[in-house]
């Protein structure tokens, strides 16, 4: 079990870590979330040992790490660019970690041959590195830090330099393989689909601190702070005065600001006031987003996005109203 | 882990940078203070060196030192700067082929470069008599800095130029600026860190050239380093020399810190990718070039290797010429023969050392760059020092220092691989040390998180990506090696240090039909085995990166 506690690395005046705390139960599968330059990458390189921590510690199932340097710690950690060996093929890049293990060459080689097979890559062994596609590089990139078997497996955007189609097949690859081995993993992205398709609990960092961790649909249903339902996407934050006063009317919610999800609205065929748990606006745009449309609705208070399957008749600039689910409202703290 | 442990293995990742170090103070730093001292000494301090400063003679030597140097970069890069366009923007079978010969220059041994420059002359009756003499003119040093140099401006600034994301040229042609605005707005101001590193170069290897002026320019003719040469062993007053030897020092000292500033602010500029290759049109600008190329590079060569079978006045062809090798003459101690094989059996052992102390240097120079800026720095400069500090003043620091303790070893064999490969390790280091930077670091990182402790690292990771670089700079330490003459020049001379370049030193020296067709004979052959040496080497590794 990892156990980051107080975590602190300082470039500068800058605070890349600024006391993270972070557990990773034995074959749980942690994502960590954050926008480029949060220090989600520098977290991982902390707990690698590639990175000297100014402040807090490391600890694995209660051992501190903080004189373990990086070759020992076994740990696996797959970089962002993948930084395979270019001078070596295929088979001796995965084989790397072994031999560092002293593992005899036929157990190697069935080991390579296993992990390949693995990650999809059956045969694959004597290919150059320059020859290999984006998506077969990150798979020997995985296969090599499979390989070793460590008992903690980090993974920095594996799949960033993806196409989109690459992307969503390796994600669903990756949840599955991730399940079936058991390691504990932490996986770092900034895409959101990614770490709820991936991982067990998702934290996501901003500025150097872990804003908030839970499960994909703890997060998503109750992101607690304006920034991270933001990050994650959630366009429509209402304030709600005493007794559910809302600019528009009145709501049946508690005091303070939340977050409206998109889907909490529902088209009502009729024009009401604006008065209880329902809105009035106007089209301002409708945004075409493949499987269902999002709407941007202009109202007094300000815009609202709300998903709709169909925006049947809607057109930019008539008048709607509609209905709002006040259990896809979740209150934010502060 | 305990503090004991902790101090043996600092130690243990400490010793190359000693054993560096060590070597480098020993036989370099302490000859080299023996001159300064030397240089200082006398009645007064300073006052040896203000009589050499003061003096008239010495004066103009110096001034002639400096703008012959200067004159001949301009031309280099004149000559050189079309082709490198040509090797960096056009793409044609034999290529990589031309590179590579176009570099045999630059490593030939100075004296046969001279050799073919005095062929030259006789062959096309520029030597005197009733027409043009170039015969101990500036002329002929400055074609033979052209002709020496070429290699390193083609290299240095057509690597970069490949480099030069060719799309942005294109985008300048687009928005409607001419093919010349396009080279004088977009591809001269990107091209200008290169232009000037490579100048700098050309400039210090010009300043301190030894072998081609001291036989081209004559007695007519002397620089700074020449002079100092005479002083020490022709007229063995080796205050003056030593004077001469710290003005030098200066000199270099500046020049070396210019273009250490220069290539520093080159490396900073060449941008990470290298972009997708655009091949131009071919044509006239290509021939011309190759036409160009040939005419410099190919032309002395090739006389050369005539002049090598000429039968003296008689006219015709013979081999007379390479079968005298095997013959003493009164002049030499052994046949030329035999000093083809002293060169070749110090070649080994000095580029093998070369290749340990510059390999260990470059370690230490790529760890210094994570660390303190100012120690790289310190060591870039200690090392490339060599480089440009004459072989002719660690000659003289040697026959200062090297013969009482601690070091009592001028009269011994080993002396010269020992000298052969100062001159070489700044070759290796520079060979090394831009290969070892395309090392990802990330790679380096990711061996270390699959288990691997450091020096395991530097093993399966550096030294793996190294490897072309060990071979290509094993091959310039052996080339230098073998054409060594400057440091060679002030060792005393016995039949088992009489090395190849001394040998036709003294050949091209002598009056006599009979010795100079045999000096010529001698020059192929060095030039034959220098070639092959580097030629081999070059083929095989990747030089693309690095200047030279």
């Amino acid at each position: 079990m990892l156990t980051v506690s107080g975590a602190r690395v300082a470039f500068g005046r800058v605070a890349a870590l600024d006391g993270v705390d972070l557990e990773a139960a034995t074959g749980e599968v942690v994502a960590i979330l954050g926008p480029s330059g949060c220090g989600k990458s520098t977290l991982l390189r902390a707990v690698a040992g590639l990175q000297p921590l100014d402040g807090g510690e490391v600890r694995w199932d209660g051992e501190d790490l903080a004189g373990l340097p990086v070759h020992r710690r076994d740990f696996g950690l797959m970089f962002q660019e993948h930084a395979l060996f270019s001078h070596r093929d295929v088979a001796a890049n995965v084989a790397f970690g072994l031999r560092m293990q002293k593992i005899d060459a036929s157990a190697r080689r069935r080991r390579v041959a296993e992990v390949l097979a693995l990650v999809g890559l059956a045969g694959f062994e004597p290919r150059q590195i320059a020859t290999l596609s984006g998506g077969e590089a990150q798979r020997v990139a995985l296969a090599r830090s499979l390989a070793p078997e460590p008992r903690l497996l980090m993974l920095d955007e594996p799949l960033g330099s993806l196409d989109r189609p690459r992307r969503d097949e390796l994600t669903e690859e990756l949840r599955t393989l991730l399940r079936r081995l058991g390691v504990t993993v932490l996986h770092v992205t900034h895409d959101h689909d990614e770490a709820f398709a991936v991982a067990d609990r998702v934290a996501v960092m901003q500025s150097g601190r872990i804003a908030r961790i839970g499960s994909p649909a703890d997060i998503w249903h109750d992101p607690r702070s304006e920034a991270v339902a933001r990050f994650l996407g959630h366009a429509n934050v209402v304030t709600v005065g005493n007794d559910g006063a809302v600019p528009w009317g009145r709501l049946s919610a508690p005091t303070g600001s939340a977050v409206l999800r998109a889907d909490a609205f529902t088209r009502l065929d009729e024009l009401p006031s604006s008065t209880g748990d329902a809105v009035t606006g106007n089209v301002a745009d409708v945004r075409f987003r493949g499987d269902h449309y999002e709407l941007i609705l202009r109202t007094v208070p300000g815009n609202f996005a709300l998903l709709a399957r169909d925006p049947g008749a809607a057109t930019v600039g008539e008048t709607l109203s509609y209905s709002i689910d006040t259990t896809k409202l979740a209150p934010l703290e502060g | 882990m305990t503090a004991p442990v902790r101090i043996v293995r600092g130690a243990a990742a400490a010793l190359p940078a000693v054993a560096v170090v060590a070597f480098m103070v020993l036989f370099f730093a302490w000859p080299i203070a023996g001159v300064i001292a030397r240089g200082f000494g006398g009645t007064s301090p300073a006052g040896l060196l203000g009589e050499v400063l003061g003096s008239g003679s010495h004066r103009s030597v110096i001034w002639f030192t400096a703008w012959q140097a200067a004159v001949s970069t301009a031309a280099t890069v004149a000559v050189a700067l079309p082709a490198a366009a040509a090797m960096a923007r056009l793409r044609f079978r034999g290529q990589r082929l031309m590179r590579a010969l176009a570099t045999v220059p630059f490593v030939l041994p100075t004296v046969v470069v001279a050799a073919a420059f005095e062929g030259v002359f006789a062959r096309f009756g520029l030597a005197g008599g009733d027409g043009v003499n170039l015969r101990h003119t500036v002329w002929a040093i400055l074609a033979a800095h052209v002709f020496f140099n070429y290699a390193v401006v083609l290299r240095t600034v057509g690597a970069h130029w490949a480099n030069l994301d060719a799309r942005v040229e294109d985008q300048a042609r687009v928005f409607g600026a001419s093919r010349i605005a396009v080279f004088r707005r977009v591809v001269l101001p990107r091209l200008a860190p290169s232009v000037a590193a490579a100048s700098a170069i050309v400039y210090l290897f010009s300043f301190t050239s030894f072998g081609v002026v001291l036989i081209l320019g004559g007695p007519a003719r002397a620089t700074i380093e020449t002079e100092i040469y005479r002083y020490a062993v022709v007229r063995l007053d080796l205050e003056t020399a030593a004077a001469l030897a710290v003005v030098q020092l200066a000199a270099v000292i500046a020049l070396v810190a210019v273009s250490n500033a220069l290539e520093r602010r080159r490396a900073t500029v060449e941008p990470a990718s290298s972009p997708a290759a655009a091949p131009r049109r071919r044509g006239p600008g290509l021939i011309a070039n190759l036409t160009v190329m040939a005419l410099i590079l190919g032309l002395p060569l090739a006389v050369l290797v005539e002049r090598s079978f000429a039968a003296g006045r008689s006219g015709g062809y013979t081999i007379r010429n390479y079968t005298a090798m095997a013959e003493r003459v009164s002049l030499l101690p052994d046949t030329a023969l035999a000093a083809l094989g002293n060169s070749l059996a110090f070649a080994f052992p000095a580029a093998a050392l070369a290749l340990l102390v510059g390999g260990a240097a470059a370690l230490v120079v790529l760890r210094s760059d994570s660390r303190g800026a100012l120690l790289g720095r310190a060591f870039d400069i200690g090392l490339t020092l060599p480089l440009g500090v004459s072989a002719v003043t660690i000659g003289l620091g040697f026959l200062l220092v090297l013969d009482r303790p601690p070091i009592d070893i001028r009269t011994s064999v080993i002396v010269v691989p020992i000298a052969h490969a100062l001159v070489g390790i700044p070759f290796v280091v520079r060979t090394l040390v831009p290969m070892l930077r395309t090392v990802n670091p990330r790679a380096r990182e990711a061996a270390a998180v699959l288990g691997a402790p450091p020096r395991r690292v530097r093993r399966e990771v550096d030294l793996r990506v190294a490897a072309r670089g060990v071979a290509v700079g094993a091959g310039f330490a052996f080339a230098v090696s073998l054409g060594e003459f400057g440091a060679t020049s002030f060792i005393p001379r016995r039949p088992e240090t009489l090395t190849a370049p001394l040998a036709l030193f003294r050949l091209l020296g002598t009056p006599g039909e009979a010795l100079r067709g045999q000096a010529m004979a001698l020059a192929v052959a060095l030039m034959a085995l220098t070639a092959v040496a580097v030629f081999v080497m070059d083929l095989w590794g990747d030089t693309r990166r690095g200047a030279f």
